[in-house]
């Protein structure tokens, strides 16, 4: 005998998701589960087509985040051409993602997630979305708005609206900023650098009143996976994987992409349609790890840059070295969106930026490749094999929220765990569970390369396996 | 020999003899969508895309393989023809695996651009949906023929232009499609000059430059009928 609950549809997140929750004969939570129930094959889709093609085709798997598939799939193409790719576009390459890394972040922070940590999560439903942020604080909105718009700006200026899908191509780039473009970003900078500084301030002040929220949002010892540069700095392309453990040990360092399956395993799961990656090392499922903003504040050393550094060495005082609670995603985007600028005002300077040396021709010089990029919810991969033609013969992509998918369910349990007892609950509960697996700001059209709308839902189950309630917006 | 005098959508047109009724309706400043024909070759009357009405005349008739004659009338946009072009570029879609976003001609394809010629905002008929191979066997070029129309235009270019004759078309009906040499990987062919020019004929993203990318391969048939013209007037 137990219970089940299932939340449908998590509202403000992409793709289709439910959740369910089983409660023993006492009424407290035995079992949650984050099922994604759409899945299209699109692996399939791609075997035969030329490796070329690649970037254009997986840049379309998801309409949130294509700038990270397309660097992702180009930079698995460089290593099929099995060539360096020209100073120029690697920089450029760079600073895209840069500019998608701040309008995602902003996206997730300001508007998404901003209802809620803004209006409080006890707020009315109706009221809670971004018009009724605008209403409240127009100002904040309206500079997240900003934000955004900047980071597609520079999104734009690269790759154009249209070529966009292809902009990344094996072996380089296929157009390069103009100097009006670099003038542009560079005019922006200040305002935004001053954006992202007063949103992480008003975060800080909002830390008293979510304490509860802090201490039982995803607050659990896992593994944590990301990219860092040279001298473990934070790093978002074209740098080498490090892994640590809940007290910031090192597991895994300078981890060359292309040997990922020496450490990543992926296991399936009859419930779920998204793959579950953990560390080898570990085992099935104690080598969970999370991906994303808060593992890339935790395993880099530093962030690399003035202000962002001054806020991570803040919050690590604060929350200890590693930073466990997913509630802490929010802090980690604020903090990456002001190193991604500081990143892009040094970066700006670079007269390579403008060079028409853009991009390496080459043929098929090697059978099987491995790219990554940090996508603004994690890590991704791509791994392709080709014949001797080019022509693909193996894909197999491993996405954010499919490498988080351990933790979000984790993460649902615990935040059931502490808000139902004996069968008790409201609806503020179900509102926390929906922002608990939104703050991994998931993607899940994009983990089950399904196109469209996310629904998700909260369902309830008492031990009898009957339907207590759901919730679906 | 005398100009020929015909009506064309109820414009009179003089034309000279011996040409064809698509250049006297090209020549009088009227549009007819048109696929298989390609300045410079040879016309086939494939892709049926060009039919008049003629009055007097109870079947249709592809202009691109019809003389003028005398006192000749002729319709070329009616409510029936506009209704069998937009069926019949919905059937080349539904036939092959056009998928737009992802394709090298995006942007710069013929059939794309007939099909918002002809109103095409869906397709009626059911795609088939073929599994059909790519070849990217060739060092420069490849064919994905879950793009080729068959207008054959490549074949013609090759015999005609070229003259090695590499492409040809095999099978029949649905399993039709175009070959090199004795149907063997284009990179193995021994007629195969590399001159690019099927390349250059090809209306559509099917054959393309190797390693270009989505909306990369530019159309540029029109050169085609510039050889040509090089040829004879030995430029
Ligand atoms: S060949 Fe033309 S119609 Fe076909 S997919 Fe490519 S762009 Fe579209
Ligand atoms: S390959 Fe191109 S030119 Fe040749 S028949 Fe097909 S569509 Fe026509
Ligand atoms: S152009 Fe006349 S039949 Fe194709």
């Amino acid at each position: 005998m137990g219970q089940r609950i299932v939340i449908d549809p998590v509202t403000r997140i992409e793709g289709h998701a439910k959740i369910s929750i089983h409660l023993d004969e006492a009424g407290d939570v035995a079992e949650t589960r984050f099922h994604v129930t759409e899945f299209r094959g699109f692996e399939r889709f791609c075997i035969g087509r030329p490796f070329w093609e690649m970037p254009g085709i997986t840049a379309r798997i998801c309409g949130i985040c294509p700038v990270s598939h397309l660097l992702a799939s180009a930079r698995a193409g460089d290593g099929l051409l099995a060539v360096q790719i020209p100073p120029a576009a690697e920089k450029l390459r760079r600073l895209m993602n840069l500019g998608q890394i701040i309008q995602s972040h902003a996206l997730s922070f300001f508007h998404l997630s901003g209802p809620d940590l803004m209006l409080g999560f006890d707020s009315d439903p109706a009221q809670r979305n971004v018009f009724g942020l605008i209403a409240a604080d127009p100002n904040l909105a309206r500079n997240g708005i900003r934000l955004r718009q900047f980071g597609q700006e520079v999104i734009e200026l690269l790759g154009g609206r249209k070529i966009h899908p292809a902009w990344a191509v094996p072996g380089g780039v296929r157009n390069g900023l103009s100097q009006s473009g670099r003038d542009q970003i560079r005019a922006k900078l200040p305002e935004m650098l001053t954006i992202a500084l007063d949103a992480i301030g008003r975060l800080k002040q909002l830390t008293e009143r979510y304490q509860r929220e802090i201490a039982t949002f995803g607050v659990f010892p896992s593994l944590y996976l990301g990219m860092v540069g040279p001298g473990g700095r934070w790093m978002h392309y074209g740098g080498k994987l490090r892994v640590i453990d809940h007290t910031g040990k090192i597991l895994i360092d300078e981890l060359d992409p292309i040997d990922y399956r020496d450490v990543i395993g992926e296991a399936v799961e009859p419930w779920s349609y998204l793959k579950f990656p953990y560390i080898r090392a570990l085992g099935y499922p104690g080598g969970m790890y999370r991906v994303g903003p808060l593992a890339r504040i935790n395993v880099c050393t530093t962030m690399g840059a003035t202000r962002a550094d001054t806020e991570l060495r803040e919050l690590r005082e604060q929350a200890g070295p590693v930073i466990e609670g997913s509630f802490y995603y929010h802090h980690a985007r604020l903090i990456e969106i002001i190193a991604a600028l500081e990143r892009m005002e040094m970066l700006i300077e670079d007269d390579d930026l403008l060079s028409n040396e853009l991009r390496a021709d080459a043929g098929v010089n090697r059978r099987e490749a491995v790219g990554v990029s940090e996508a603004p919810r994690g890590t991704l991969f791509h791994h392709y094999k080709v014949d001797d033609k080019g022509l693909i013969t193996d894909v197999n992509l491993i996405i954010a929220t499919g490498q988080n998918n351990l933790a979000i369910n984790r993460t649902v349990g615990q935040i059931a765990q502490s808000y139902i007892r004996n069968g008790q609950f409201d609806q503020g509960i179900l509102n926390r569970i929906e922002a608990g697996v939104r703050a991994y700001d998931p993607c899940l059209s994009c983990s089950t390369h399904a196109v469209g709308q996310m629904a998700m839902e909260v369902e309830l189950y008492d031990a009898q396996g009957e339907l207590l309630d759901r919730v679906s917006r | 020999m005398a100009a020929k005098t015909l009506t064309i959508d109820g414009h009179l047109v003089s034309a000279r003899p011996g040409e064809t009724l698509l250049a006297a309706i090209r020549e009088a400043g009227i549009t007819v969508p048109t696929l298989c024909h390609l300045d410079g070759l040879s016309d086939v009357g494939a892709c049926r895309l060009c039919l008049v009405e003629i009055e007097g005349q109870r079947r249709l008739q592809p202009a691109c393989m019809t003389m003028v004659s005398e006192g000749m009338v002729v319709h070329t946009n009616t409510p029936r023809l506009q209704s069998y072009r937009r069926q019949i570029i919905e059937l080349l879609f539904a036939e092959r695996n056009h998928v737009c976003a992802v394709c090298v001609a995006s942007g710069h394809c013929e059939l794309q651009r007939l099909a918002g010629m002809v109103g095409m905002d869906h397709v009626r008929y059911e795609y088939l949906s073929p599994n059909c191979p790519v070849d990217i066997s060739h060092p420069r070029f490849g064919i994905d023929h879950n793009r080729c129309v068959l207008c054959t235009r490549c074949v013609r270019a090759c015999d005609e232009i070229e003259g090695v004759h590499t492409w040809d078309v095999a099978g029949r009906g649905v399993n039709a499609h175009v070959i090199t040499d004795l149907n063997q990987p284009w990179g193995a062919s021994t007629t195969c000059t590399s001159c690019g020019k099927c390349q250059l004929a090809c209306p559509t993203g099917a054959i393309f430059p190797r390693g270009v990318t989505v909306g990369e391969r530019p159309h540029a048939s029109e050169r085609i009928a510039l050889i040509v013209e090089a040829r004879k007037q030995r430029w």
